[in-house]
C-alpha cells in the first residue's frame, strides 16, 4: 500500500507547493521517457515485420495510391509557388548587389537542399499523416484494431508496415516533384517576370547545384517520410477514446511530425555537410 | 500405432482445460481492474461472465485472448502460456479464436463479403471461388441473404452487423468463441435471434464459448456455467472479485445479496449512495 508522506502532504505551505511542482515535473519526465520507449518499440516492431514478412500487394497498393498519387497535385502546386516566391524575394536583395544573374543558383540550391524536401514532407504530414492518425484512431476506438488481432492478423504488419513502406518509397518521388516544379516555377518568374537572362540563369544553376545537393535533399526526405509514418501510426494506435481523442490524435500527428521534420532537417543538414567535407575536403562552395 | 499415439495426444489435450487463468491481475496505469482472477474453462463449456458495467468483464474476455496483457499472473490456452509466445506465434495461435465484438468491429473500408472472407484470406490458400462459398455458407448460418455480400457495414442495422461479426468470427471454424455483449443495444426479438445463433453455433460446431453479458436472459439461455465479476472499487482488499461461480439455475438461490440484486435488477444500495451524494452536494451548496 502506498502511503503519503505526512510532512509533504499535510504541510499546506510553500513546501507542499514545491513538492507538488517536483512531482509534476517528475511525472512529465517519466511520461516523456515512456513515450520515447513506446515509439522506439513501435518502430522496431515495424522493422521486424518488414524484414520477416512483407505485406500483400492488395494492402500495399491502396496506400501507394493514397499517399503518392493523390499527394502529387498538391505537392506540385506548392513546389511551383515556392519557386516563384523565392524568385520574388531574392531578386530585390540580389539586385542591390548587382548579382541578379546568380539568382538561379540561389533559388535552385535552396529548393533541392531544403525547401523541396521540407515542403513535400510538410504537405505529406498535413495531408496523409493526419488522415492516417484519424483513420487508425477510429479503428482503435471502434475496436477494429482488436478485431484484426483477434483474427490472427498482426495490426502492425497489416496497418503500419504498408503505410510505412508507402511513405518511405514515395516521399523521394514527391520531393523530386516538388524540386522540379519549384525549379520550373522559379525559372519561369525569374526569366519571364523579372527579365533575367535565361542563359546566365541556367548556367549559374548548373555551376552551383550539384548531384550531392539533390542527393542530400532526397536522403533527408527518406527520414522525414519514416518519421511521418511512424508518428502518425503511433498516434492513431494510441488514440484516446471518443471523437475528441481521434481529433487530438490527428492534430498531434501533424504537429509532432512537423517539429520532427525540422529537427531532423537541422541535424541531417549538419551531418551531410560533414559528409560533403569528407568527400570534397576543399570545402563548401561559395556563391 | 499411429492411432494409439493420436488417442494419447487427444487424451493429453482433453486432460487440461482449454483456457486457464492463474492469479491474474490487470491494471491500466494506476487503475486496477482485475485482481487475483483464477478461472478454468473446460472444453465444450459455454461460460457466461456477468456483472455490472465497468466491472472488468470485457477486460477479462480480452485477457483470455491475449489482447490485454495481465500485470501479474498467467493465461494458458490449450496448456500453453499465451504470453510466452512470440508476436508471430501468438498471431498464428489466434486463428483458433473467434471474437464477436460489442459493436461488431467490422472493417468500414471493406464490404460484408470482404469482412467475412478476411480471416480466410489471411490464413488460407483458398481460391476466390472457395472463399466465396465459405462466406455465403457462414452468412446463411447466421440467417443473412446473399445480397448483403456487396454492402458496406455502414448500410446495415445493428442486428445485421452483429450477425456479420458472428459470421466473420466463425469463418475459420474456431475452437473458442468469445462474445462481448452480444445482445446489447438490440431489440428483444433480435436479442433472442442472437441467443439462438449462439446456441446453434454450439450445436453445429464443437466450440467452447465465453459470453460476456449483463443480460440475465442471455446468460440463462446460452450458458452451462455463470460467473459474476464485481467492481474492484467496491471490494475490500481481501474479498474475491468473482462473487458467484456455478450453473445458471443456482444463481437465483445465491445467498449473496450483491448477486441477487444484479439478477433481479434492483438498484438497492446504489440508490442510497446516489441519494447520499445528492444530499452532500446540497449541504455543501448551502
Amino acid at each position: 500500500m502506498a502511503t503519503q508522506s505526512p510532512t509533504l502532504s499535510r504541510s499546506g505551505g510553500p513546501l507542499e507547493a514545491i513538492a507538488d511542482w517536483i512531482a509534476d515535473l517528475g511525472g512529465l519526465v517519466m511520461n516523456w521517457f515512456i513515450t520515447v520507449g513506446d515509439v522506439s518499440e513501435f518502430f522496431f516492431r515495424t522493422l521486424s515485420w518488414i524484414f520477416t514478412r512483407l505485406p500483400r500487394r492488395d494492402t500495399l497498393l491502396p496506400n501507394f495510391y493514397q499517399i503518392g498519387v493523390l499527394s502529387l497535385p498538391v505537392v506540385a502546386l506548392t513546389g511551383t509557388f515556392i519557386g516563384m516566391v523565392l524568385a520574388v524575394q531574392s531578386h530585390s536583395q540580389f539586385r542591390l548587389l548587382h548579382l541578379e544573374t546568380r539568382l538561379g543558383a540561389v533559388i535552385n540550391m535552396s529548393l533541392v537542399r531544403e525547401l523541396g524536401p521540407v515542403l513535400a514532407a510538410t504537405m505529406l504530414a498535413g495531408r496523409v499523416g493526419s488522415a492516417m492518425a484519424a483513420e487508425l484512431g477510429t479503428m482503435r476506438v471502434t475496436e477494429q484494431i482488436d478485431a484484426l488481432s483477434s483474427m490472427g492478423a498482426n495490426p502492425i504488419h497489416y496497418l503500419v508496415v504498408p503505410r510505412f513502406i508507402a511513405c518511405l518509397v514515395l516521399i523521394p518521388t514527391l520531393t523530386i516533384m516538388a524540386d522540379f516544379m519549384g525549379v520550373v516555377g522559379g525559372a519561369f518568374y525569374a526569366i519571364y517576370g523579372l527579365g533575367i537572362d535565361s542563359n546566365h540563369y541556367w548556367e549559374n544553376s548548373q555551376n552551383y547545384v550539384g548531384t550531392f545537393d539533390l542527393f542530400s535533399g532526397v536522403f533527408k526526405s527518406l527520414s522525414f517520410g519514416a518519421a511521418i509514418a511512424l508518428v502518425s501510426c503511433y498516434r492513431g494506435f494510441n488514440c484516446d477514446p471518443g471523437a475528441e481523442g481521434v481529433g487530438r490524435a490527428a492534430t498531434s500527428a501533424f504537429v509532432v511530425s512537423f517539429v520532427l521534420i525540422l529537427v531532423l532537417d537541422f541535424f541531417l543538414g549538419i551531418a551531410l555537410d560533414e559528409v560533403y567535407l569528407l568527400i570534397w575536403p576543399e570545402g563548401l562552395r561559395l556563391l | 500405432m499411429v492411432s494409439m499415439a493420436r488417442q494419447s495426444e487427444q487424451l493429453a489435450a482433453s486432460a487440461h482445460p482449454l483456457v486457464e487463468l492463474r492469479a491474474v491481475d490487470v491494471a491500466f496505469g494506476r487503475n486496477p481492474v482485475l485482481r487475483e482472477i483464477d478461472l478454468s474453462i473446460p472444453r465444450g463449456q459455454t461460460l457466461a461472465i456477468i456483472g455490472e458495467s465497468g466491472c472488468g468483464k470485457t477486460v477479462l474476455l480480452k485477457t483470455i485472448i491475449g489482447l490485454v496483457k495481465p500485470t501479474r499472473g498467467e493465461v494458458f490456452f490449450d496448456g500453453k502460456n499465451l504470453f510466452e509466445f512470440s508476436e508471430q506465434e501468438l498471431t498464428r495461435e489466434r486463428m483458433r479464436f473467434g471474437f464477436v465484438f460489442q459493436g461488431a468491429a467490422l472493417f468500414d473500408s471493406m464490404t460484408v463479403g470482404q469482412n467475412v472472407a478476411f480471416p480466410l484470406r489471411e490464413h488460407t490458400e483458398n481460391s476466390d471461388q472457395q472463399m466465396q462459398e465459405v462466406v455465403l455458407s457462414r452468412l446463411a448460418e447466421v440467417g443473412l441473404p446473399e445480397s448483403i455480400v456487396s454492402k458496406k457495414p455502414a448500410e446495415l442495422s445493428g442486428g445485421m452487423r452483429k450477425r456479420v461479426g458472428l459470421a466473420r468470427a466463425l469463418a475459420l471454424s474456431p475452437e473458442l468463441m468469445l462474445y462481448d455483449e452480444p445482445t446489447t443495444g438490440l431489440d428483444p426479438i433480435m436479442s433472442d435471434v442472437i441467443n439462438e445463433l449462439i446456441l446453434r453455433t454450439r450445436s453445429q460446431h464443437p466450440v467452447t464459448a465465453v459470453v460476456v453479458t449483463h443480460d440475465m436472459h442471455t446468460a440463462r439461455k446460452v450458458a452451462d456455467r455463470v460467473i459474476m465479476v464485481y467492481p474492484l472499487s467496491r471490494l475490500r482488499p481481501d474479498e474475491p472479485q468473482v462473487i458467484f461461480d456455478g450453473p445458471p439455475d443456482a444463481i437465483d438461490k445465491s445467498g449473496d445479496p450483491r448477486v441477487t440484486q444484479f439478477v433481479r435488477g434492483e438498484a438497492g444500495e446504489r440508490l442510497m449512495e446516489m441519494r447520499k451524494m445528492a444530499d452532500l452536494r446540497l449541504a455543501n451548496d448551502s
